[in-house]
């Protein structure tokens, strides 16, 4: 008897050469992406930083986009994941187009199908290294929700990814309202990110804050926040304890 | 050179507990809300239970994503089943179908841990219980989840079902009246959120009740 060993097609995610075809980790990252609901819509924002590991490399990263004419995602986590979730999104919305039949899809709509995108690239153990957020209205009604890369999702009215989960979510559960002002909003928000520029080494001083409502998607241009580093404590913060480190 | 070890695991445990109890006519079925990952709050606010018939409710908890993609699953299966046989699944044929899809994914199970609760055809209370990969077993009472441990011997000790190993069977329904089971439910989940980090106090609870003319809503505490 004679068998022949067969050969696996080449893009075959079984035998030794699976590994180089699956995502094992990510590269250029971008950290947390902030988002709460507010009177008339969602407010996101995220920083323009693209880690390379612990280099800096990238400084004008967009890690928001609108998605047709009611959604915006935000993404936090492998650069280029996000730019393959945005062409297939871009086909998404394309179609939905074509139909020309007056109905689009809604961020409801559009975060069931990033769920699904999500979980079943986690099925075949090629994962999509993000975790998204998705904010929109349609129709009066407010959406606001996230995906992680391993397809866990759910809805609420503030979310964040990332250290954001660690750090930003305290203060929103604290501080955010129903009926937020736009302006009470973009405070919240920033006081949110300020926080993670102090202490999330990889957020950067260069962010956007992203709306969208009813009448539709602006995003700010890039800015700054003011930081404060004349604490009092932080002086001689070894006062209390000489020798301590 | 060495094979790569993922450094990623496919399964997260997004914590909460379930629990069901079959009455004479009625059936209460109810979950926490809080939805975890690791020592963190996802949200506050997420429900563990699904409508998947008429008559049959699944409550499950575990890993969120392989909960949302067995619920789906059942309701289109369940929709087929509507299309080709002109009415609602049973309880009981609902209970089925749901082993045998956890089943089907024997060896990349659903990590989801379920209570299925409703009402069979002569309208009496029914709860099954499972395991991630499909073992079920029709019982009187259950739960699942990160509470279950301390749950299970509570509700052991109020509602002493007969053993099941009895000849001639013995109902194993709870012959508690329905607002005396949705008490007892309160109570249940008070107490597992004391010690369970993943089980908060608030639920989201359905009952079935025969006489009722429209299928229930589900409601929080």
């Amino acid at each position: 008897m004679n068998f022949t060993a067969s050969k696996q097609p080449e893009n075959c995610l079984l035998g030794p050469e699976s590994d180089s075809q699956r995502t094992l980790y990510p590269y250029v990252t971008g950290t947390s992406v902030v988002a709460l609901k507010y009177k008339d819509g969602i407010l996101m924002a995220a920083d323009m930083g693209g880690s390379y590991g612990s280099t800096l490399r990238y400084k004008s990263v967009e890690r928001m986009k609108p998605i047709g004419k009611h959604s915006l995602l935000g993404a936090s986590g492998e650069i280029s994941d996000f730019q393959e979730i945005l062409k297939y999104l871009d086909e998404l919305i394309l179609y939905d187009n074509m139909w020309d039949d007056g109905n689009s899809l809604g961020p409801k709509e559009v975060h069931n199908y990033l769920t699904r995108v999500m979980y079943n690239r986690r099925n075949k153990f090629n994962p999509l290294w993000n975790s998204l957020v998705l904010g929109g209205v349609k129709k009066g009604e407010k959406y606001l929700g996230t995906v992680s890369m391993i397809g866990v999702n759910f809805e609420d009215n503030h979310v964040a990814t990332g250290f954001g989960n660690h750090l930003a979510r305290p203060i929103l559960r604290q501080e955010w309202h129903e009926n937020l002002s736009f302006e009470d909003g973009v405070k919240l928000l920033e006081k949110c990110m300020r926080v993670l520029l102090y202490r999330d080494r990889s957020a950067i001083n260069k962010l956007q804050i992203a709306k969208i409502t009813e009448e539709g998607m602006t995003i700010s241009p890039p800015y700054s926040l003011k930081t404060y580093w004349e604490f009092a404590a932080f002086e001689n913060p070894t006062q209390g304890a000489v020798g301590s480190w | 050179m060495t094979k790569q070890q993922a450094n990623w695991s496919p399964y997260d445990n997004n914590g909460g507990s379930c629990v069901a109890i079959a009455g004479a006519d009625y059936c209460v079925i109810a979950a926490d809300t809080r939805m975890s990952t690791g020592y963190n709050i996802l949200t506050r606010d997420y429900s563990k239970i699904c409508k998947l018939a008429d008559k049959c409710v699944m409550a499950s908890s575990g890993f969120q994503a392989d909960v949302r993609a067995l619920q789906k699953q059942l309701a289109a299966r369940h929709l087929i089943y509507q299309h080709q046989h002109n009415k609602q699944m049973s309880c009981p044929a609902m209970a089925q179908l749901l082993s045998n899809t956890l089943y089907y994914k024997r060896f990349f199970p659903y990590y989801s841990f379920n209570v299925l609760g409703g009402l069979d055809n002569e309208g009496k209370g029914c709860v099954f219980t499972y395991d991630a990969v499909g073992s079920y077993e029709k019982v009187g009472y259950s739960s699942q989840g990160s509470g279950s441990t301390l749950i299970m011997p509570f509700l052991d000790n109020q509602l002493k079902s007969p053993s099941p190993l009895l000849l001639p069977a013995q109902d194993a329904v709870t012959p508690l009246v329905e607002a005396e089971a949705i008490d007892l439910v309160k109570t249940v989940f008070a107490s597992a959120s004391e010690r369970d980090i993943y089980t908060v106090r608030r639920q989201t609870r359905t009952c079935y009740h025969k006489c009722s003319w429209y299928p229930p809503g589900i409601h929080g505490t």
